[in-house]
């Protein structure tokens, strides 16, 4: 169920900022809405996004209910050498959802 | 339940128009008598805002300028609101945005994002999508590496709130 997409360039020259965005599978439930019978419906989120490149953490968001669902997050990074990038989102209810792309440097 | 008008039968065993609709609308005001909207709720969202930048800047001045945040001036679904923020920084080891922080006045909880960066990132910049619940205020906060704190913010018209039937002002 837990989904992601990650787009980001397959390769760069050296010392280029690229851009990677990113879009999490998520009802981002505020915790504010109540059903139709006025009860209301337990918060539901994702709290951190982190983004690891080679090991080395390069950003990290931390969420708050007033995100959209579905949350996009769209930022740079400067491309110093080929290997893998790790995204991971982590929330409430034992939500997690790694996703792994990988990025040719010349 | 006596009716003043006797063209309704009070002997009829079916529910009359009459009476479905005084039974509907006295089920509909209880609810209703509870979503009340707080009187002091623009003063409680106004300390609230206030609490959470102190957490952020401290005792530190917040200069404007140096940040630009990017929102539509009208939005008609305050669900999904594009927001960009950008910093205007070298993102040196010596002289980078540590931080940038969204940061509203009427929302029901003041944060919304905050991203921490390094120099890895390149350019100090974020794109994302934010729940507005009103015409408002939306302020970008950007920690430097020096300590320093900037700031931009933009006026938003929000014609559909993002789902929330009270608490609005």
């Amino acid at each position: 169920m837990a989904r992601a997409v990650v787009t980001l360039p397959a390769q760069a020259k050296r010392g280029e900022i690229i851009e990677i965005k990113t879009l999490a599978a998520h009802p981002m439930e505020t915790g504010f809405r109540r059903t139709q019978l006025g009860e209301l419906i337990p918060r539901d989120i994702i709290r951190r996004f982190t983004c690891t490149y080679n090991g080395t953490e390069v950003c990290r968001v931390d969420l708050h209910p007033a995100m959209s669902a579905n949350p996009l997050i769209a930022f740079t990074t400067v491309a110093t050498e080929s290997g893998t990038l790790s995204f991971q989102w982590v929330g409430d209810n034992g939500y997690t959802v790694t996703e792994i792309a990988s990025i040719r440097v010349e | 339940m006596s009716l003043p008008i006797s063209l309704v039968s009070t002997e009829s065993p079916m529910t009359t128009r009459r009476e479905f609709l005084l039974l509907a609308a006295a089920s509909l005001a209880a609810p209703a008598a509870n979503a009340q909207v707080d009187p002091n709720l623009a003063a409680s969202r106004k300390a609230a805002f206030q609490a959470a930048l102190r957490k952020i800047v401290g005792d530190a001045k917040v200069q404007r300028g140096r940040v630009k945040l990017q929102l539509p001036p009208l939005i008609d679904n305050g669900n999904s609101v594009p927001l960009s923020v950008a910093v205007e920084s070298p993102m040196t080891d010596a002289d980078h945005v540590k931080a940038i922080h969204i940061l509203t006045e009427k929302n029901p909880l003041p944060d919304v994002v905050s991203v921490r960066l390094s120099p890895r990132a390149g350019r100090a910049s974020l794109a994302t999508r934010v729940r507005l619940a009103d015409t408002q205020t939306v302020t970008a906060i950007a920690q430097m590496s020096d300590g320093s704190f900037w700031s931009d913010s933009a006026e938003v018209v929000v014609t559909l709130s993002a789902c929330l039937e009270e608490g609005l002002i």
